[in-house]
């Protein structure tokens, strides 16, 4: 009898185990993200002094060099920033994805490693190598655009990719969509005109600025409002709330059923 | 009856013995498990104890009261939180304090009759023997002699012609339905086989439906694109919006590896494929920039875009279809033709010109 139990109990353990290391594993991973993209301020474009490109030069040579070439010219370990523009170097510096610290299927969100200033004046030194994507213009990133046609555009361009509901999803080969619940207004700009990583392009052509906000006015409804449908378990759709159902909820039927048949003491 | 019958009859246990089966026809185990019989009875503690059963009549009742208490508060949720026009958020407390006092209402009630029972209602085992399936001789003789009668009083087997007649009815009644299941819907092969791009339809955005210049359109970009002339007024737009749909990169040109036969349907590392998924139709959207893997969300079912769209990985067996595309004299991508095979999964004609 004891030994049957004991039995029945490490079956029951299991799997169980096996759902909270997912659900941590998830938790991790979603509220990792909104901790670092909330460290991004957002700021304008401004008109850098010589100063400050010599100082971004100096920081470029002596962080980023050894991978992208001293003239910024790509090596085989790192692509070419020539023509990326200061919004795909703020993009990739201050969310801390850049320097990497080593390759891998995608570059990690870390810790940001430089302050403000030094960001800027990196983004201005490679800005004045050659023209590019510039940083978006406080004005275009206030979230006052035209809530609905922001959500047709976000689920036409960004859902199949970001989840419907911005919470990111998986890609092919270890890659994946980042969570958006936590990206500022300026990093989803940044995103769309320059493309990071394996990110197709948006274009203006494409998305003109103004759809482009309405899908900064979107986002940041959804950042702000809760589900009105109760727990969002993620918004990772099956998964989540198929482990709920099976683990959480059918457990609590079998125990219901249990206690219907057992004898009273 | 045979000597076998004879030993059957010796090992069957009593239990059944005592009933007028014909042997021959039940299966014996010599080595069956022998029926334990009821366990003994355990006297609970509300039977030995006044303590506990003055314990148990105390949950019981506290459990109704419970329940009382649930279905008040129903009530009370029903106008404390009223679902508000425009107010999406006040559907949720609307809906949680109104289910979660409906359910203690319930629950209450439930849980608290079947403590009852187990506690404090008489719990000596019983055992109620099932009765015989077969009826009795007499009873049997009787409905005999009912269905004969009513053959002979009815003449179903004296009238052959229109015992027959009505045979020959009850087979032709159902003959119109099978005709009827042909027309269940039309033929829609014809359809799947076709969609709204024909030569000339310009290219445009979805959802905004402008059309798209080639010169828009920079390397790693990604346009999602309907037929300009599809209007939304369109009785039929969503069906067709759902299978023009197509997805526009442009890659650099020496990256593209194009068969001889589609060198002219790209223009300048222009491609244009359908976004319907050939396993199951997911919209394929899914689009890596440097790997050029388009991937399908529902399957996993992955593409290679410079490659035509061959299929690399999962569940899909065919590339996705290229739309050949141009531009014209304004510039803006134009289609040169509508798809050259069906877009989107199998259907049971499809091979079939």
């Amino acid at each position: 009898m004891t030994k049957f139990t004991r039995k029945l109990n490490g079956m029951r353990r299991r799997p169980m185990a096996l759902g909270i290391v997912l659900f941590a594993g998830l938790l991790a991973v979603g509220t990792g993200y909104s901790a670092v993209n909330a460290a991004v301020s957002p700021k304008s474009q401004t008109q850098h002094s010589a100063e400050e490109i010599a100082l971004g030069k100096k920081l470029f040579l002596s962080n980023c060099a050894s991978c992208h070439g001293k003239n910024a010219e790509g090596t085989a370990n790192a692509p070419s920033l020539i023509g990326v523009g200061e919004a795909s170097v703020d993009f990739q510096v201050s969310t801390g994805r850049m320097p990497g610290a080593a390759s891998g299927p995608q570059l990690e969100v870390k810790p940001v490693q430089f302050t403000e200033e030094q960001i800027s004046a990196l983004a201005a030194y490679v800005g004045s190598i050659s023209e590019g994507p510039a940083i978006p213009d406080q004005s275009i990133l206030q979230p006052s655009g035209d809530l609905n046609t922001g959500g047709e555009l976000f689920r036409t361009n960004c859902a199949m990719c970001h989840n419907a509901a911005g919470a990111g999803g998986a890609l092919t080969q270890g890659k994946y969509a980042p969570n958006l619940m936590g990206s500022s207004a300026k990093t989803i700009y940044e995103a769309m005109v320059t493309g990071p990583q394996n990110m197709p392009v948006f274009n203006d052509e494409n998305i003109t600025p103004q759809e482009k906000n309405d899908i900064i006015t979107y986002l940041s409804y959804l950042q702000t409002n809760r589900s009105v449908g109760g727990e969002e378990l993620g918004n990772l759709g099956p998964v989540t709330e198929g482990l709920l159902a099976w683990l959480g909820l059918l457990g609590l039927i079998v125990a219901i059923t249990v206690w219907l048949g057992a004898k009273s003491n | 009856m045979s000597e076998d019958s004879k030993d059957l009859a010796k090992v069957s246990d009593t239990r059944y013995s005592e009933h007028e089966y014909e042997l021959g026809l039940r299966v014996t185990h010599e080595d069956a498990v022998v029926d334990p019989g009821l366990e003994p009875h355990r006297v609970r503690m509300t039977d030995k104890s006044v303590k506990h059963e003055n314990t148990a009549v105390r949950q019981v009742t506290a459990l109704f009261v419970l329940s009382i208490l649930g279905s008040a508060f129903a009530l009370y949720a029903y106008f404390a939180f009223p679902i508000e026009l425009g107010n999406m958020a006040s559907v949720r407390s609307n809906t949680l304090f109104l289910g979660l006092g409906i359910t203690l209402g319930l629950l209450g009630i439930g849980i608290g009759a079947v403590h009852w029972a187990k506690t404090l209602m008489p719990d000596n085992e019983v055992t109620e023997d099932r009765h015989l399936t077969r009826g009795s001789d007499e009873k049997r003789a009787a409905a005999v002699e009912i269905i004969s009668l009513a053959s002979q009083e009815s003449g179903f087997s004296r009238r052959k012609l229109i015992r027959r007649t009505l045979y020959g009815a009850l087979a032709f009644f159902p003959l119109p339905g099978l005709f009827l299941f042909g027309d269940l819907g039309p033929n829609v092969s014809e359809k799947l086989r076709h969609t709204t791009w024909k030569k000339g339809t310009k290219l445009a955005r979805d959802p905004s439906q402008r059309a798209i210049k080639a010169a828009d359109v920079t390397i790693g970009s990604v346009f999602h694109v309907i037929p300009e002339d599809l209007s939304p007024d369109d009785p039929e737009y969503l069906e067709k919006k759902s299978k023009a749909a197509v997805l526009l990169v442009r890659v650099d040109p020496s990256e593209l590896i194009e068969t001889e036969e589609r060198k002219g349907w790209s223009y300048q590392g222009i491609v244009a494929y359908s976004k319907i998924c050939t396993h199951v139709g997911c919209p394929v959207a899914l689009y890596e920039q440097h790997t050029h893997h388009l991937l399908c969300p529902c399957h996993q079912s992955t593409f290679d875009l410079v490659d035509g769209c061959k299929v690399i990985f999962g569940p899909a067996t065919r590339a996705l279809p290229q739309l050949p595309i141009t531009v014209d004299k304004d510039g803006y991508l134009v289609a040169q033709s509508d798809f050259l095979e069906p877009v989107g999964p199998s259907f049971w004609d499809r091979s079939v010109k």
